[in-house]
């Protein structure tokens, strides 16, 4: 080695040394991770890019509402720390951001992570770490049924499952000799909703004449709905997330086929009917069968007296003032951090992770501001869907027309295990 | 051949910091720093198979795919250790990159890197689709990585020396394959390739060989991009993550061995960063970077320091790139127009 390369591998040498030595200086002992005397810290993922990014407006609804709450006099005196990154959709992405959170950033709970493949990925560390993995942003049924094998994971949303199983009675009630055109995202999510409606079908399960799949990466589901309509149906399951969806809707009235369709409630928010109808034309949002579970942003005429929505209405206009608060993406967002608060709100001020789970666990929320009238957010440790209750909605023009009554979906979910 | 005292150092001062990385960075970066490996070793693929032969590859996320899946297939399902799923996978995608080689003799520039590109994009369907093998749209999940017995350290610090013991024997490996008279074959058939035929130079095994080498070296970046994560799904592999790749690569310097080691560094920690700087759209910092760097560094970033270095110094009697561009200026190497 010449002289001065060894000078310089030295001084890095001393230079690592040094920085091992104050970089391990002790963190103050408190009681729990992620807890101060005036800070609780929570982190979440969002796919502010990539194919889902239209879903990232939830994390944003959260960052408002916590903000809110901040400004509030916080949860028990502490103030809300969130920390949100964007993962893409990925989940090698969204595993590297939530180690960082969870050893770097000190997190108490990781909250509302996004997407059924990002949650399989991250649940066997949180677990294994024993950080509480609360209401994750999707309606996989697994959420619920392997609690024992994962008691740190908790979903909130309602069961995919359970929701194309109230699809299908509609269609059984409604439209006995419909035949069924299914349009599916290929994918867990998507095999999830067909695995629902064929349940809810049971013996009629002959009614669908055709499914056709598409993949996320596709440009354009064209080809699909001409293949749907070349196969005579006359009824129509999207079973889409929100851009595919738009499509399917508009595509389908672009080749004048007229079905009685179905969507599902994840590409349900306003915003995307109105592009749909925009696009499309208003033939091809009219009359199309969705289900609700939480109050509906764009809604103005009928909640134009709602407590809940005038709440919801005020936190948007003073932390995110220049988006689109008609998108339910927001309101979700809001709502279930409502539930998060309320969570650390009843572990009370000697909080500890073990308490959240214990009270997330075993919760009767009936107070949420943002969910459909009568729906409560319910779990017992052995019954771990917060959601169960829907009701039916039609698309009558401008807005979401419920019909009929909520139904709880808890004795299928129940079945379903 | 004389050894050139100062690339060892380079490469000394390298591993010394590599080494002691995990005694100064917290814990959560010593996990970021495996993916730096793994994204590395992917690129340094993209480095001999692009920058050297000219071959473009807008699939090599495919061959990561195959990688990852070969190894939790075999951890999942029969129960393999990692390190025989590692030379599996190994195996298997240095099989299929010596076939889809073969495929790519036929096709130039921009229609191999169409359907390279083909192959990234037909991947998450395909795994999606023999749901019995790969768990489907589910993906699989793997048991983390424990420390053996006796070595006092956590999984994390194990997988973290594991995966650059690896990176670096996949370096050096790569450097004694492409210096002699392989190296000078690929780049000849790069930068003339009807010179080169007449000068003897058979195109058929040399480009299909150097496919099947960087194949390898994909599935081993998939491996070790599989294994920390603990879980495979369609998900993990779309075709960005293909042009992800070749965006580190152009980034960090397509012409050296330095240039991939700086593209891992870039690809892993450029988004987080993007993230830090805007989080509102850290695509559209994501994309400015890029502009900003293939403007003023055309030559990626290691080719941009190194434009600084002659600047204010005289140029060394060495090449100072051990397996770099012939020159002793670095040379943007752009191989669209090479072919």
């Amino acid at each position: 080695m010449t002289s001065p390369v060894r000078k310089a591998a030295v001084g890095i040498f001393a230079t690592a040394f040094a920085l091992a030595v104050t970089g391990s200086t002790i963190a103050p002992v408190s009681a729990e991770t992620g807890v101060t005397d005036t800070e609780i810290v929570l982190g979440g993922t969002h796919p502010y890019s990539g194919p889902a990014s239209a879903y990232g407006n939830i994390g944003k609804g959260i960052g408002a509402y916590f903000s809110y709450v901040n400004d509030h006099g916080g949860v028990n005196g502490r103030k809300i720390k969130y920390i949100d990154k964007d993962d893409g959709y990925s989940p090698p992405q969204a595993v590297q951001l939530v180690h960082q959170m969870v050893e770097q950033d000190k997190v108490f709970a990781i909250f509302d992570t996004l997407g059924t493949a990002v949650n399989t990925a991250l649940r066997p560390y949180l677990n294994q770490q024993g950080v509480p993995h609360l209401f994750v942003a999707t309606g996989a049924s697994t959420w619920g049924h392997d609690y024992q094998k994962f008691p740190w994971t908790i979903g909130w949303q309602p069961d995919y499952q359970a929701e194309a199983i109230l699809y299908a009675r509609d269609i059984l009630q409604n439209h006995p000799k419909a035949k069924i055109g299914v349009l599916y995202q290929n994918d867990d999510y998507g095999e999830d909703y067909n695995a629902g409606l064929k349940r809810g079908l049971g013996t009629h399960q002959n009614m669908i004449v055709k499914m056709a799949s598409y993949e996320t990466t596709d440009p354009s589901v064209g080809s699909q709905i001409a293949t749907l309509k070349a196969s005579g149906a006359d009824t129509f399951m999207i079973f889409a997330t929100p851009k595919f969806a738009i499509q399917a809707m508009v595509l389908a009235a672009q080749q004048s086929w007229h079905p009685v369709t179905y969507l599902n409630n994840v590409s349900a928010a306003v915003p995307f009917m109105q592009a749909a109808a925009k696009a499309g034309g208003p033939s091809a949002v009219a009359g199309v069968i969705s289900t609700i579970y939480l109050k509906d942003p764009a809604n103005h005429a009928r909640y134009a007296g709602d407590a809940g929505m005038k709440w919801y209405n005020e936190i948007m206009a003073k932390y995110l003032p220049s988006a689109d608060k008609d998108d339910g993406n927001y309101l979700y967002g809001v709502s279930i951090g409502y539930t998060m608060v309320d969570v650390l709100k009843r572990a009370g001020k000697d909080l500890t992770r073990k308490k959240v789970m214990d009270i997330a666990t075993n919760l009767v929320e009936k107070d949420n501001p943002l969910a459909y009238p009568g729906v409560i957010i319910h779990t017992s440790p052995s019954f771990r869907y917060p959601i169960t209750q829907m009701i039916t909605a039609k698309w009558l023009a401008t807005d979401w027309s419920p019909m009929g009554v909520l139904v709880d979906t808890r004795a299928l979910t129940m079945a379903e295990k | 051949m004389r050894p050139n005292v100062a690339a060892l150092a380079r490469v000394g001062i390298a591993v010394a910091i590599i080494a002691l990385l995990p005694a100064v960075v917290p814990s959560f970066l010593v996990f970021d720093l495996i993916y730096v490996a793994a994204f590395s070793i992917a690129i340094l693929g993209l480095v001999i198979l692009t920058g050297m032969n000219g071959q473009i590859s807008l699939g090599h996320g495919a061959f990561m795919a195959l990688g990852g899946y070969v190894v939790a297939v075999l951890a999942h399902s029969a129960g393999w250790p990692y390190w025989a799923g590692i030379l599996a996978a190994m195996v298997a995608c240095g099989l299929f990159g010596l076939v889809f080689g073969l495929i790519a003799l036929r096709l130039a520039g921009v229609y191999l890197a169409l359907a390279t590109f083909s192959l990234a994009v037909a991947t998450p369907s395909f795994l999606k689709h023999y749901k019995s093998i790969t768990g489907g749209f589910g993906g699989m999940s793997l048991q983390p990585v424990q420390a053996p017995a006796g070595i006092p350290t956590d999984g994390q610090h194990w997988l973290y020396y594991v995966s650059w013991a690896v990176a670096g024997l996949a370096f050096a490996v790569s450097a004694l394959i492409v210096r002699g008279k392989f190296g000078r074959a690929l780049r000849a058939l790069r930068d003339n390739p009807i010179a080169a035929v007449s000068f003897g130079v058979n195109p058929y095994v040399y480009k299909t060989l150097a496919f099947g080498w960087s194949a390898v070296l994909a599935g081993l970046a998939g491996a070790f991009y599989a294994i920390p994560t603990a879980y495979v799904s369609p998900d993990t592999f779309t075709f960005a993550l293909s042009i992800t790749l070749l965006i580190g690569a152009v980034l960090g310097g397509i012409s050296t061995f330095w240039g991939a080691l700086v593209g891992g560094i870039v690809v892993e920690f450029l988004p987080l960063v993007a993230q830090q700087i805007n989080a509102a759209a850290p695509s559209v910092v994501y994309g400015v970077a890029l502009i900003l760097v293939m403007m003023f560094l055309p030559d990626g970033i290691v080719g941009g320091v190194l434009r600084l270095v002659y600047r204010f110094r005289p140029a060394p009697s060495q090449p100072a790139l051990e397996s770099s561009t012939p020159s002793a200026a670095p040379v943007a190497v752009s191989p669209q127009t090479r072919e």
